[in-house]
């Protein structure tokens, strides 16, 4: 966890005390990092414990149930399980999508930086998985957002393609991006820090006040009937 | 937003991509119908509005779950909520491909098919017209119901029980227009009510099909 400190640098992302929730049930809580240009975090803990709900909290599918998150004015770029390619478009015309959504011109530095070069006309349907998750990472690079939240992103990729991703992400944060990941593969990126969620597993409701629902809905409502 | 249109059509167009299906389905009622009820003239030009209508209406209905599901199942919709793109601008574009792939094509079709029909020859403008300002109705509709359904794995009957009723106002007034124009009546009214149908359509449901997304994401 970056150290908090009154630096000048503007922080790219700043979460303090979040606690988030899965179907109304409260799963991590008093959560504070900040991200300044150039770090990285990696989220470390057992299946299950929410750094997939995390990262989606931060990339604004969910709804925080406490706290803060500051993030970019323009956004978060968020890479989750799935790659949202379309199968009958070709590699090029899935790319070119995302980068025209992004706003953003060139696929060509993000189809080489990918080594999808020679594939950029065939249909995303007959790539191999390894080459679809790269496609799917490829649309990071035409983003253009300084903030990526990756969710498991070395799935299905062989060594080669984890290091070709891992090379990515450090020419990200060295042009000032900064990155939030789960991952359980070592990118080898020196200046991750790590951040074990197990020390923010939300505490289980008590025993005997009718189990986990009732986290959904504290507040004003138990308030009125003490 | 463009690029996103584009896509869409591009998707549709595209192998498995459902763009001839409505297509297929309205001219398979329109060719059977007369086989059902007989081919004496008088009597199929007296149904031919309310048939041709009843087809679209089916036909429209045939490809609402295939705007947002799949987009929703490869990871798409995700990704859009989280693109720099307002999301009841992403509802309301899918709503246009989804007219622009099913609604105009039908009102295309619908003029041709009404010679299968007999429909008598004022009925043909009148026809064209009540479904070129209905048929948007029907997919902003259906998109809000796709939207509502959205998190529901094989959601597709949920959404037909779902749409189907809010259908019937569209339904009644275009089938009206198309038969007062094909009886030489006025059919002002019933093609007021229609055009105030679809406006009412294309500016609300935009925004309750966002929230039913951003909802169905949670």
């Amino acid at each position: 966890m970056a150290p908090r400190s009154a630096t000048p640098v503007p922080m790219i992302l700043t979460v303090s005390d979040l606690a988030v929730a899965q179907g109304g049930m409260a799963i991590l809580e008093g959560l504070s990092f900040d991200l300044a240009p150039g770090a990285a975090l990696v989220l470390r803990g057992p299946n299950g414990i929410g750094k997939t709900t995390l990262l989606r909290t931060v990339a604004g599918l969910l709804p925080p149930r406490a706290g803060r998150i500051a993030l970019p004015a323009e956004g978060t770029a968020y890479a989750g399980h799935a790659d949202g390619l379309k199968a009958v478009l070709s590699v090029a015309e899935n790319l070119r999508f995302w980068a025209r959504i992004y706003g953003t011109a060139d696929i060509a530095p993000a189809l080489s930086a990918m080594d999808l070069q020679a594939h950029a006309d065939r249909p995303a349907q007959t790539l191999s998985a390894g080459q679809k998750r790269r496609l799917g990472l490829a649309r990071l690079l035409v983003s253009g957002r300084r903030l990526w939240l990756l969710d498991e992103p070395t799935v299905s990729l062989d060594a080669a393609s984890v290091g070709l991703f891992a090379g990515a992400v450090r020419a990200h944060l060295a042009r000032g991006g900064a990155a939030l990941m789960a991952t359980h593969v070592d990118l080898g990126l020196d200046e991750a820090e790590l951040l074990d969620l197990l020390a923010f597993r939300a505490r289980p409701p008590a025993a005997g006040q009718g189990g986990g629902f009732d986290g959904a809905f504290d507040g004003p409502f138990d308030g009125a009937f003490t | 937003m463009l690029a996103l249109l584009l896509r869409d059509l591009r998707l549709a167009t595209r192998a498995g991509g459902g763009f001839g299906l409505s297509l297929a389905f309205f001219l398979i009622v329109t060719v059977l119908v007369p086989f059902g009820v007989g081919p004496q003239s008088e009597r199929l030009a007296a149904i031919a509005p309310g048939i041709l209508w009843v087809g679209a209406l089916l036909a429209c209905l045939l490809s609402l779950d295939r705007i947002f599901a799949l987009d929703r199942e490869d990871g798409s919709l995700d990704l859009l909520a989280t693109a720099p793109v307002p999301l009841e601008g992403v509802v309301a574009v899918k709503a246009v491909a989804h007219w622009l792939t099913t609604g105009l094509p039908l009102t295309l079709a619908a003029p041709v098919l009404g010679i299968l029909l007999s429909l008598p020859a004022g009925g043909y403008v009148w026809l064209a017209l009540s479904l070129a300002l209905g048929t948007p109705a029907l997919s902003f509709i259906g998109a809000f119901g796709a939207a509502v359904t959205v998190g529901l794995k094989r959601g597709g009957l949920l959404l037909s029980l779902l749409v189907l009723p809010l259908y019937i106002p569209t339904l009644i007034f275009g089938a009206e227009a198309a038969r007062r124009g094909t009886e030489g009546l006025s059919p002002a009214t019933p093609l007021l009510m229609l055009a105030g149908i679809t406006l009412g359509a294309l500016a609300l449901l935009p925004f309750a099909g966002a929230a039913a997304i951003r909802a169905g994401l949670r």
